[in-house]
């Protein structure tokens, strides 16, 4: 072992936590006014990062002390946070400005979350796994309240620190009886460790299973699983817009390969303990997705019910365990990734008098006020429903193939039936658009980039089956990279 | 009697559910739950520590020095997104956390 560390491994990382340093330097010496100059710097810093990431510096493996891997099934997850945040960052800031909540620290926060997120998809230790987490979880804690006037954005921050110390307090519980049981802190050994009790045939003690369950559970609470969803509605709602979409986005991805990562790693040869862990949050999360968004009238907390929905889906190919599974998994979060900003981006520009308004029913008559807008809000809900050939229909279909495969056939029909129920929430929005008569316009989309932003989505929605290779190939890949270590 | 793991193990669980009950089922105080997340984070060092010396191995004492740290900016944030809350509420009763459903 060489005493310089392969820096040039986690040159992303590194570079994206040196920027997020140097612009907060920056925002100190400059001041309030700096804001806008942060944001735009940060963004660029989040483009070098996404170069760094697609084109690499150096192989694959696994680097400090076998504290980080690097793969390229971490490697796409890595791109898709980075073009998440970057995204959600330069369409957010109009909103932040018109809502006067500029301040430099928030571009800031948001790239420091971002390098927790790329860490944590990154770890190949528990210490590692923890550290980045938490360097993510601490820094949206800060956005989420980041709006120090607003009752509702405190009371949002409030819940989500709480919630999320609980889930990080059990995450740790579950980290500590592994490393306990097991005698060890690296995912390599872990691995290594399970394979051979597996092939001697030991049964798995006790204590390895509470632990796994603890760090499950953990780690369902980032993603908002069900039962451990509770947050999400109200710090969705709460949280202004623009931090509402950033949450929706890039932590999701992030959290998601983590807990891929996790499973399929050191915990490759328990599946049989957390396969039905998984089949259960998976399940009950697409019914409540499905059920409880039926009633809500504001569109962030139809958005948070959505995105529980949506976790359901994803989870399903994890279930299921199997390469084409995990394959299932990185393309649907990608399709979502993309479905969610164009998403977010139609609520943003939601305004009326200058102020702006959650309500579903304020999207009556779109169709004939904002007809480009309201065309793209209406692809984003059919493929979020799930209807070809739109690539919503693609990521479900990859997930529910992978559950059949593994042979989860009641897995894969409850989410085809909860899919029918939840397409009942995202129709009546389109029906509200073109069949409703207006009441109150909305203002013109505040700047290009919210328009920019909802038209490149619609149109990858929309075009998605012309070239599906271009993202499935890659998800392939990062499949593969996960089996074959 | 010696004094075991099992008995490391055995508080370190009893805090560690002290801490989510006092999270569920306090009505009267947030500080109370910032001290419960302290409990929780607490009991897992003892665990981790404990095992550490059981297992003749450094790593476990590493990951409580990483928690400790973590604990105290998780702290640090806490109280001063706590601050904010009761500038704009006046109350930081658990009762009074209720502007949205959930």
């Amino acid at each position: 072992m060489s005493l310089a560390p392969d820096l040039a491994a986690a040159a992303p990382e590194l570079f994206l936590a040196c920027a997020a340093i140097a612009l907060l330097m920056l925002g100190v010496f400059r001041g309030d006014g700096a804001g806008r100059p942060i944001m735009r710097l940060s963004v660029l810093a989040l483009i070098v990062a996404l170069l760094l990431v697609v084109f690499p510096m150096g192989g694959e493996g696994i680097f400090f002390n076998s504290l980080f891997i690097k793969d390229v099934f971490g490697n796409f997850m890595k791109g898709l946070v980075l073009v998440g945040s970057g995204l959600t960052i330069l369409m957010g800031w109009r909103y932040v400005e018109r809502e006067r909540m500029d301040r430099p620290e928030l571009p800031v926060l948001l790239l420091f979350a971002t390098v927790g997120m790329l860490l944590m998809i990154s770890a190949n230790d528990l210490i590692s796994l923890y550290v980045g987490l938490e360097l993510q979880s601490l820094a949206l804690y800060v956005a989420a309240a980041i709006r120090r006037d607003s009752l509702r954005a405190s009371e949002a921050g409030l819940k989500y620190f709480v919630l999320g110390a609980l889930s990080s307090g059990m995450l740790l519980y579950g980290l500590s009886l592994v490393y306990g049981f097991a005698g060890t802190t690296g995912f390599t050994d872990l691995a290594a460790a399970f394979a051979r009790d597996a092939a001697a045939g030991t049964p798995v003690s006790l204590g390895l299973i509470v632990g796994l369950v603890f760090v499950a559970a953990g780690i369902a609470f980032k993603i908002s699983a069900v039962p451990f969803h509770m947050w999400t509605p109200d710090v969705y709602e709460g949280a202004p817009t623009a931090i509402t979409a950033f949450f929706a986005v890039a932590p999701k991805v992030a959290a998601m390969a983590l807990f891929v990562r996790v499973l399929m790693g050191p915990f490759g040869d328990l599946v049989g303990q957390w396969q039905q862990i998984v089949v259960f949050i998976s399940i009950a999360s697409m019914a409540l997705g499905a059920f409880a968004a039926i009633a809500q009238s504001n569109v962030k907390r139809l958005m948070a019910y959505s995105s529980i929905g949506n976790v359901g889906y994803a989870l399903v190919g994890l279930a299921s365990g199997t390469e084409a599974g995990i394959r299932g998994v990185t393309i649907y979060m990608a399709i979502y990734l993309v479905m969610t900003v164009g998403t977010f981006a139609c609520i943003l520009a939601m305004r009326i008098n200058e102020r702006g308004v959650e309500s579903i029913d304020d999207l009556r008559g779109l169709s004939k006020t904002h007809p480009m807008m309201a065309a793209a809000l209406a692809i984003f809900m059919f493929s979020l429903a799930g209807i070809p050939p739109l690539a919503g229909f693609f990521g479900k279909l990859y997930v529910f193939l992978a559950a059949i495969q593994a042979g989860l056939y009641g897995l894969a029909v409850i989410g085809v039936l909860t899919s029918v129920v939840g397409a009942y929430y995202y129709l009546r929005i389109v029906k509200l658009m073109y069949f409703d008569e207006p009441t109150e316009v909305l203002d013109r989309p505040i700047g290009r980039e919210v328009g920019l932003v909802m038209g490149v989505s619609a149109l990858a929605i929309l075009l998605f089956f012309v070239m599906p290779s271009l993202v499935v190939d890659g998800a392939s890949a990062a499949a593969l990279s996960l089996f074959a270590g | 009697m010696e004094i075991g793991l099992a008995h490391y193990l055995t508080v370190a669980a009893i805090l560690f559910t002290l801490g989510i009950f006092g999270i569920f089922l306090n009505r009267k105080n947030v500080i109370i739950i910032l001290m419960s997340i302290e409990l929780m984070l607490l009991a897992v060092n003892i665990n981790l520590v404990a095992f550490s010396t059981f297992l003749n191995d450094l790593v476990g004492q590493v990951f409580a020095m990483f928690i400790l740290t973590v604990a105290a900016a998780e702290a640090a944030i806490g109280l001063a997104i706590l601050v904010v809350y009761f500038r704009n509420r006046g109350s930081i009763a658990v009762e009074d956390i209720n502007m949205m459903k959930g």
